[in-house]
């Protein structure tokens, strides 16, 4: 493991992108802002799309960004084994941009959500999981309008049979329930992982539960997944 | 609505020539109610504004206080936050979602202006009653824009309000506070400072939006306001406000700004006038540069129009490029639109022809100060009589803690992002949020509210409830008051009674704030919300702030901690065996009237030691009681993991409900290991029962005189869940 730095690309519209910043920095692990018109800078070495509503997310969440050019030196990392995360409206982006598979839509409430869930933790021989048990189950916190996981039949079939699935929402005994399920996504699925096991999205915010001064620190697992990958 | 004839006749004396149409269409909406507060400036001079921690008070875009050094200290930091509050509450009524929305980007600009990046919004909601199904309407409406407008641009919503009252069925009500965060080398006004300097327009094109928003805030709605009015309300994007906030910051962190004011009320005319009437100087602006979204627009639609997501900025002439370079890597529009001047505030128009106009010549001081002020007569309110009802204790219990007033509000705060920012340590739902301010290990916590029952019950005294209702919010999360905004709402001042009503609670607000050290640095007035159904009740909210060393908090709810007490403080009622219910919602649910319960001698003791007493590592839980009294806070309290065994000593005579049900505020719940130690503290500052110990099965048994009502967490739920289970 060399040092890490990690660029966080910040869309017009961004807004997590500085607490991706304090979340990694308190961590250790050397994080910068990147505005996505200016690229990649050469010494990148892992990657955070992170949460807000690039371009107003007026077409759709994430479509407009997954479509802007520094997308394509993301997608390029991440096919040599750049770390890659996807934070809410990084993992629509990361979704519409191919490097992860399905889509995140409107929930079934048809609101915004904001609020603490549970989530089982459904590897964890992963970057982002190795710091937990599999069937473990930690409280991360959502904040959207779309997050509802939306797949094809076959293709969420081969993403299971593929151990694909990252994070299941569930309740705090780790069982999965329409109840313990906030926003109606499919098979309970929170988080999944790209092509590569160093890639993955999604919905759920690890950066707010990382800093110990206001809260619960369960998602620091997953941001430390840029120094084990 | 033009100018008024006994201002014109003004105006002319002034200017010495009858105005052209765009002065005189300035000055209507400089000089209306809405930006000159011509009818409430005499009374606002009751609010102490001052204190060693205040660095700019009343009158800029937004006001600025000095954090204490640890949250504590006497010494006040460097560090700075920005503190403003305003009403959208007409936009609101014709387009609940637009006019919700453009009030949330129209404060957080405020913050801009001042050089602060925003970091907490909160809002106070007021509609009518919650089952008629306009107020539905309206709440979703509301609700959606705020969740819309604020989860876009990242600001966390973290504490607020939401009241229901048939007053205000023809005209909700939408306050929306924001907190920013600068320092002393960040900090920038709204005056103007050199003539030479540029005038810069940043944002969004300029489009005919909003036309006459001003004069429109100043008139009572007529009942097909919903579609005359449309034209008069703003549409927002979050997205270029976003894009605003980030490039603000950079401008600010390059140092590039001499001053700034965001375009709000009255648009561009009103805020460059402002801004250099507030330097004592003037400005030359060409109107034709400003970037338009609209073609053929004139030159009044120009001066007027009041398009979202714009900012003015005065810049020095070398700094002017690298301003346009850093609007344009945000995408945004930027033109250079004129210079400040030490002379006349004048505007000129070429239409394209060649020719220019000068189509505003008026002195910025006049124009911005000129507005005769309103003698109006207030007519003293009456103190209501007592009239009380005979009522069934557990029904009343369910009927208060299920009130759409009382019960949970979940359903509306988790449509708002509440966590973004990372600096959320206690969010809504709670007595008052706290923010961690890292830059001065400060924990900054914040409650905003008023009570429409308690005001219209009794203004005076009940405006000072509020005042203390606020403070005791953020007391019980062991913070002490720091400053507060205030956004005044009435009707119709030219009303005797309505006007007496809003004297009343302009007094009593200032009065307890001053009582309880702690200064208003500013806030919002907003009259005429009258409809065809009558005037709102007098609505003082208060955006209150306190501050703490650390994040840390009490919880609200108890613990199953067997060797604890719960203890309840400062409650007069009791002590007295008087408990007044005026202004209580379960005189509300049953239709009943008395006087407002008298408030503590000394509340600022009360503030103080509760503060003290919340931080104390024997206290387990604390919990404020107020809307819907002693029932509604130990409901609160209660979780599936702990319950509360409590039984409150009230002599034969005494009506239960009173006890239970009537709304002093100053009051506080405090679960304690160490009750000597709480009693000690409060010892000669406010009464101290002990009510009773928690239990580890969630249920609350509340003994009271001949009665024992019991139920459980889960019956309390369903009870508290009114407002979603029938919007879900």
């Amino acid at each position: 493991m060399g040092i890490v730095t990690v660029s966080i690309v910040r869309f017009g519209g961004s807004n997590c992108d500085r607490d991706a910043e304090r979340a990694l920095d308190h961590l250790g692990i050397d994080a910068e802002i990147v505005w996505h018109e200016d690229g990649l800078p050469a010494e990148t070495s892992g990657i955070v799309l992170p949460g807000g509503f690039s371009y107003g997310d007026y077409l759709r969440a994430g479509a407009m960004a997954a479509r802007s050019p520094i997308l394509n030196e993301v997608r390029e990392a991440a096919i040599e084994g750049t770390p890659v995360l996807g934070v809410c409206n990084g993992a629509q982006i990361g979704c519409e941009s191919g490097l992860t598979e399905g889509a995140f839509t409107t929930n079934e409430s048809a609101r915004f959500q904001c609020e603490h869930v549970s989530l089982r933790v459904e590897r964890a021989d992963t970057p982002w999981t190795a710091a937990y048990d599999e069937g473990e189950v930690i409280q991360v916190p959502i904040a959207h309008g779309e997050g509802r996981y939306e797949i094809d039949d076959d293709r969420l079939e081969t993403l299971e049979a593929e151990d694909r699935v990252l994070f299941r929402y569930c309740d705090e005994d780790g069982e999965t329930s329409p109840e313990a399920n906030p926003n109606g996504s499919k098979h309970d699925v929170a988080g999944v992982l790209g092509d590569r096991e160093t890639v993955a999205v999604l919905m759920p915010h690890p950066e707010r539960a990382t800093l110990p001064d206001i809260g619960p620190t369960d998602g620091q697992g997953i941001l430390r997944g840029f120094e084990t990958a | 609505m033009s100018l008024a004839d006994s201002d014109r006749e003004l105006v002319v004396e002034e200017l010495g020539r009858e105005p052209t149409p765009a002065e005189a269409a300035l000055f209507e909406n400089l000089w209306s109610e809405h930006c000159a507060y011509r009818s409430s400036r005499p009374l606002l001079s009751a609010f102490e504004s001052e204190g060693e921690q205040v660095v700019i008070g009343p009158g800029d875009d937004a006001a600025v206080v000095a954090l204490p050094e640890d949250g504590t200290d006497e010494n006040h930091s460097s560090t700075y936050i920005t503190l403003g509050i305003e009403s959208h509450n007409h936009p609101s009524y014709v387009d609940p979602f637009d006019g919700a929305a453009t009030g949330v980007g129209g404060i957080v600009r405020d913050t801009l202006s001042m050089g602060a990046y925003p970091i907490a919004l909160a809002d106070s909601l007021y509609f009518g009653d919650f089952d008629a199904e306009h107020s539905r309407y309206l709440l979703e409406g509301v609700v959606e824009g705020i969740s819309h407008y604020g989860n876009c641009i990242g600001v966390p919503t973290v504490a607020g309000s939401v009241d229901f009252h048939d007053g205000y069925e023809g005209n909700p009500l939408v306050n929306v506070a924001c907190v920013g965060l600068t320092d002393d080398e960040r900090l920038v006004t709204a005056e103007a400072q050199e003539p030479g300097n540029k005038l810069v327009l940043v944002g969004n094109g300029t489009g005919r939006d909003g036309l006459g928003g001003a004069s429109f805030a100043s008139e009572d709605l007529a009942e097909d306001a919903e579609t005359e009015d449309r034209p008069a309300v703003q549409v927002g994007d979050p997205y270029a406000e976003k894009l605003l906030i980030e490039a603000n910051e950079q401008l600010i962190e390059e140092q590039l700004v001499e001053s700034a004011r965001d375009l709000g009320a009255a648009g561009l005319g009103g805020a460059s006038s402002e801004l250099v009437a507030k330097g004592g100087l003037g400005a030359h602006i060409e109107l034709e540069r400003v970037h338009q979204r609209e073609p053929n627009m004139n030159a009044l639609e120009i001066l007027l129009a009041e398009s979202q997501e714009r900012m003015c900025y005065e810049v020095a002439p070398d700094n002017v490029e690298r301003v346009r370079e850093i609007a344009q890597r945000f995408d945004l529009g930027c033109s250079v639109i004129g210079e400040v001047t030490d002379g006349n505030y004048t505007c000129t128009f070429d239409n394209g022809s060649g020719d220019s106009e000068t189509v505003v010549d008026v002195d910025a001081h006049f124009l911005g100060e000129g507005a005769p002020m309103n003698d109006l007569p207030a007519e003293e309110p009456s103190q209501p009589d007592t009239d009380l009802p005979r009522t069934d204790l557990e029904a009343a219990f369910e009927a208060v803690v299920s009130s759409p007033n009382t019960a949970s509000k979940r359903w509306v705060y988790r449509q708002y992002d509440h966590e973004v920012g990372v600096r959320t340590s206690v969010g809504p739902g709670d007595d008052a949020a706290i923010v961690a301010v890292r830059e001065a290990e400060c924990g900054l916590a914040i409650s905003s509210g008023a009570a429409p029952n308690w005001t219209e019950t009794a203004p005076y005294v009940g405006a000072q409830a509020v005042a203390l209702e606020n403070a005791t919010n953020v007391a019980a999360k062991g913070a002490t008051p720091l400053a507060a905004v205030d956004c005044l709402n009435g009707g119709n001042p030219e009303k005797p009674d309505v006007y007496g009503g809003f004297t009343g609670i302009v007094d009593g607000l200032a009065d307890m704030c001053e009582t309880l050290s702690t200064p208003v640095v500013g806030g919002n007035v907003s009259l005429y919300n009258d409809s065809a159904a009558g005037p709102i009740p007098p609505t003082p909210t208060l955006a209150l702030v306190g501050t703490k060393a650390g994040y840390d908090a009490p919880a609200l709810s108890v613990d199953a901690d067997g060797d604890s007490e719960l203890l309840l403080v400062g409650d007069h009622g009791l002590e007295r065996e008087d408990a007044r219910l005026g202004g209580s919602e379960y005189l509300r649910q049953f239709d009943g009237s008395d006087r407002f319960p008298a408030l503590p001698d000394d509340p600022a003791s009360v503030v103080d030691t509760l503060a003290a007493v919340a931080d104390d590592e024997s206290t387990r839980a604390v919990h404020d009681v107020s809307h819907g009294g002693l029932a509604v806070a130990l409901a609160e309290m209660v979780t599936d993991e702990a319950g509360l065994e409590v039984s409150i000593p009230v002599d034969g005579g005494v009506d239960p409900a009173h006890v239970l049900f009537h709304e002093q505020p100053g009051r506080a719940l405090i679960q304690t290991t160490d009750p000597d130690d709480v009693r000690e503290a409060f010892d000669g500052v406010a009464p101290v029962v002990s009510l009773g110990a928690p239990t580890d099965d969630g249920t609350l048994e509340i003994d009271i005189g001949e009665t024992t009502l019991e139920t459980d967490a889960d019956a309390i739920r369903t009870l508290r869940s009114t407002i979603e289970s029938e919007l879900e």
